[in-house]
C-alpha cells in the first residue's frame, strides 16, 4: 500500500509543476499592473515612484527569474505577501481561511452522497416508478439551476420573509456572549444554508450517475444468480448490486471536487462566508497576485488530493487493483 | 422495402422523444425572442426613469421596474442575446480546441497523445471558476472577454472524447485503405476521420452552451461578467441581490429565464444523443 501511494505521489510532481507554470504564465501576461491601482488613485506619483513601487514588488525582472525565484520560496511554502494594505504572508492569510472552505465542502459532499445514492439506488430498482419520475425531473431541474439563484431565493425565503435562518457570515454578533449549546446552534444555522446550495448540483449530478450505473449492475448475469439462489431483494440490491455500481462513484467524486472548490467563490461571496473562495474573490477585484497564485495551486492541490483519496479508496475497495 | 438511412432514423427517433421535442422548442423561441428583441420589448431597456424606481409587476410593467426604474422585461428580452451569443462563441471556441488537440492526440498517439493528454490533466486540475475568474479580472471585464476565456478553459472534455473517437476509427479499413492510396495525415485527419466522429461532438458542443450561459450568469452575478448598463440575466440578478428584502421581482424573473434556457439545451443535448445511439441512453 505505501508503495502504491509512493508512487501515486510522485507522478503528482509534473502535475504540480504545470499547475504553476500555468498559474504563473495567466497572471503575468496581464497588461494591468498591480502596482496601478494605489498609483492611478494617486495623479501625482511620479513614473520614478511607480518604477520603485514595481522594484519593491519584483516585477521588474524577466519573467523566468520572477517565477523561478517565486518556485524556490514555493518550495519551503513561501508564498510571498500579499499586496493589499496588510502585506501579511499569503500562506497565513489563506491557511487561515481553509478550514471553513474544506469544513463546508466536506459537509457537502457527505450530504451528497448520504442523499443522491440512496435516491439514485431507489430510482432504479423501481424503473418508472412514480419516485423515479419525480426524481428524473429533479435532476433536470438540479442541472440547469444556477446555484446563486438558488441561494437568493433561499435567503429571500427564509431569510428575508420567514426570519428563520441568518443570511450572511458564519457567526451572529452576540456569538461570544452565548451559551455553549447556543453557540453550536448558532453555527449549524449559518451554515445550513451555505451547504445546501453547495451540494444542490451535486446531489442531481451524483443520483442520476447512481441510477445509470445501477441499472448497468442490475441486468448482469450475477444478479440474475443471486436472485434465483433465493437471496432477499435487499441483499441482491444492496450486497451484490450497489457494491459494484459504487466503484465509478467513487471516481466521479473524486472529479467533483474542483466543481466544489470552485463553486465557493459563488456561495462564500453571496453568504459573506470568510473561506478561500472569498479571500479569492476579494484578492482577484484588487489584483492581489501573490494571494491570486497561492489560491490558484492551493485548490489545484487540493484537487490533486482529492483525486488521490479516490484513487487510493478506489484501489482499497476493489480487490482486482493490486495495490501491493 | 427501401432501408431506412441514418438521417431519417435519426429525425424518427428524436420526434418521438417528448422531452427532446420540448428541448427544442424552448431554444427556437429562444432565437425568436433574441432575433426580435427590439420589436418584444414593450418599453426602451435602458430608458431611466427614478419616478417609476423598483415598482412591482404591474399591468404597465409586466416584470417591475428595476432600481433605476428601467422596465425588466425589456431589459430580460435584451439579455437573451448575450446568453445566445455567449454560448455560441464560447462553445465554439472550446469545440475548436478541443477538436484539434484531440484529433492530433488521437491520430499520432505516442509523445504526441502524453504531452496533450498531461496538457489536459493539469488543465483539469484547476478548479475551473478559479481560472476563469482570474482571467478575467486580469483582462477587464468584457462581454468578448468572457466568451473567450469561458472557450479556452472548457476544451478538456471534448480533446478528450474526440480522441477516443479517433483511436477507435483509425484502426478502420477505410483508414487503411486511405493511407494505402497516400492520402495526406491531413487529409485523413479531415476528411476521413473527422466527419465519423461528428456526433458526439455535436452532443457534447450542445451540452457546453448550457454550461457556458451558467458560467456568464455567474461571473455576470458577481460583477465581473458583462458590465451595466448592458443588460445581463445575471447582472438583473445582482440589482436583485442588493434589494434582496424589497424587490423580489428582480431575483426571480432572470433566474428563471436562466434555468429555463439551459434546461432547454440540455435536454435537446440529450436528445440528440439518445437519437444517435440508444445504446448510450442514460435509462
Amino acid at each position: 500500500m505505501s508503495y502504491y501511494l509512493f508512487k501515486r505521489l510522485v507522478s503528482m510532481i509534473p502535475l504540480l509543476l504545470g499547475i504553476t507554470i500555468i498559474s504563473f504564465i495567466v497572471i503575468h501576461l496581464a497588461p494591468g499592473a498591480p502596482t496601478g491601482l494605489q498609483t492611478d488613485l494617486n495623479p501625482k506619483i511620479t513614473a520614478e515612484a511607480r518604477a520603485r513601487l514595481e522594484a519593491i514588488y519584483g516585477l521588474d525582472k524577466p519573467l523566468h527569474i520572477q517565477y523561478y525565484l517565486w518556485l524556490k520560496r514555493l518550495a519551503v511554502l513561501d508564498l510571498g505577501n500579499s499586496f493589499s494594505t496588510d502585506r501579511r504572508p499569503v500562506m497565513d492569510k489563506i491557511l487561515e481561511r481553509v478550514p471553513i472552505t474544506v469544513l463546508i465542502n466536506t459537509l457537502s459532499l457527505l450530504l451528497i452522497i448520504m442523499i443522491a445514492i440512496p435516491i439514485g439506488v431507489i430510482s432504479a430498482s423501481y424503473q418508472d416508478s412514480f419516485f423515479d419520475k419525480f426524481t428524473t425531473v429533479f435532476v433536470f431541474i438540479g442541472f440547469a439551476i444556477p446555484t446563486f439563484w438558488l441561494a437568493l431565493l433561499l435567503m429571500i425565503f427564509f431569510g428575508a420573509n420567514l426570519g428563520w435562518l441568518p443570511i450572511s457570515g458564519i457567526k451572529s454578533l452576540n456569538y461570544e456572549y452565548l451559551s455553549p449549546f447556543a453557540m453550536v446552534m448558532d453555527r449549524v444555522k449559518h451554515l445550513i444554508l451555505p451547504i445546501f446550495v453547495s451540494s444542490f448540483g451535486g446531489l442531481a449530478g451524483l443520483s442520476r450517475y447512481t441510477r445509470s450505473n445501477m441499472l448497468e449492475v442490475i441486468r448482469q448475469d450475477y444478479i440474475m444468480t443471486a436472485r434465483s439462489k433465493g437471496l432477499r431483494e435487499r441483499a441482491v440490491i444492496f450486497k451484490h448490486g450497489l457494491r459494484n455500481a459504487l466503484l465509478p462513484i467513487i471516481t466521479i467524486l473524486g472529479l467533483s471536487v474542483p466543481g466544489l472548490i470552485g463553486g465557493s467563490v459563488i456561495f462564500e461571496t453571496i453568504f459573506a462566508i470568510p473561506g478561500m473562495g472569498q479571500l479569492f474573490y476579494i484578492s482577484v477585484m484588487a489584483r492581489d497576485y501573490p494571494v491570486v497564485m497561492g489560491v490558484l495551486v492551493i485548490g489545484a492541490v487540493l484537487t490533486l488530493l482529492g483525486n488521490l483519496v479516490a484513487d487510493v479508496s478506489y484501489a482499497l475497495v476493489d480487490p482486482r487493483i493490486k495495490v501491493a | 422495402m427501401q432501408r431506412e438511412t441514418p438521417k431519417h432514423l435519426f429525425w424518427r427517433r428524436f420526434r418521438t422523444n417528448g422531452l427532446a421535442v420540448s428541448g427544442s422548442i424552448i431554444v427556437l423561441l429562444l432565437f425568436l425572442v433574441a432575433a426580435l428583441a427590439p420589436y418584444l420589448s414593450p418599453y426602451d431597456p435602458g430608458h431611466i426613469d427614478t419616478k417609476y424606481a423598483l415598482q412591482p409587476p404591474n399591468k404597465e410593467h409586466l416584470m417591475g421596474t428595476d432600481q433605476l426604474g428601467r422596465d425588466v422585461l425589456s431589459r430580460m428580452i435584451l439579455g437573451s442575446r448575450i446568453s445566445l451569443m455567449v454560448g455560441f462563441v464560447a462553445v465554439g471556441i472550446a469545440t475548436i480546441i478541443g477538436t484539434l488537440l484531440g484529433a492530433l492526440a488521437g491520430f499520432y498517439g505516442r509523445w504526441v497523445d502524453i504531452t496533450i493528454m498531461r496538457f489536459v490533466d493539469i488543465m483539469l486540475c484547476f478548479p475551473t471558476f478559479f481560472l476563469i475568474l482570474a482571467v478575467i479580472a486580469i483582462l477587464e471585464p468584457s462581454i468578448w472577454n468572457i466568451m473567450i476565456v469561458i472557450g479556452v478553459t472548457s476544451w478538456m472534455g471534448v480533446t478528450r472524447l474526440v480522441r477516443a473517437e479517433f483511436l477507435s476509427i483509425r484502426e478502420r479499413d477505410f483508414v487503411n485503405a486511405a493511407k494505402a492510396m497516400g492520402a495526406k495525415d491531413l487529409r485523413i485527419i479531415f476528411l476521413h476521420i473527422l466527419p465519423n466522429a461528428l456526433s458526439p461532438i455535436w452532443v457534447s458542443a450542445t451540452l457546453g452552451v448550457a454550461a457556458a450561459i451558467l458560467t456568464e450568469s455567474a461571473l455576470s452575478f458577481l460583477g465581473i461578467g458583462v458590465q451595466p448598463p448592458s443588460p445581463s440575466w445575471g447582472n438583473i440578478l445582482t440589482a436583485g441581490k442588493e434589494n434582496i428584502e424589497i424587490a423580489w421581482w428582480l431575483s426571480l424573473y432572470p433566474g428563471l429565464a436562466i434555468l429555463i434556457t439551459v434546461l432547454g439545451y440540455n435536454l435537446l443535448g440529450e436528445g440528440i444523443r439518445d437519437a444517435i445511439d440508444p445504446r448510450l441512453k442514460q435509462h
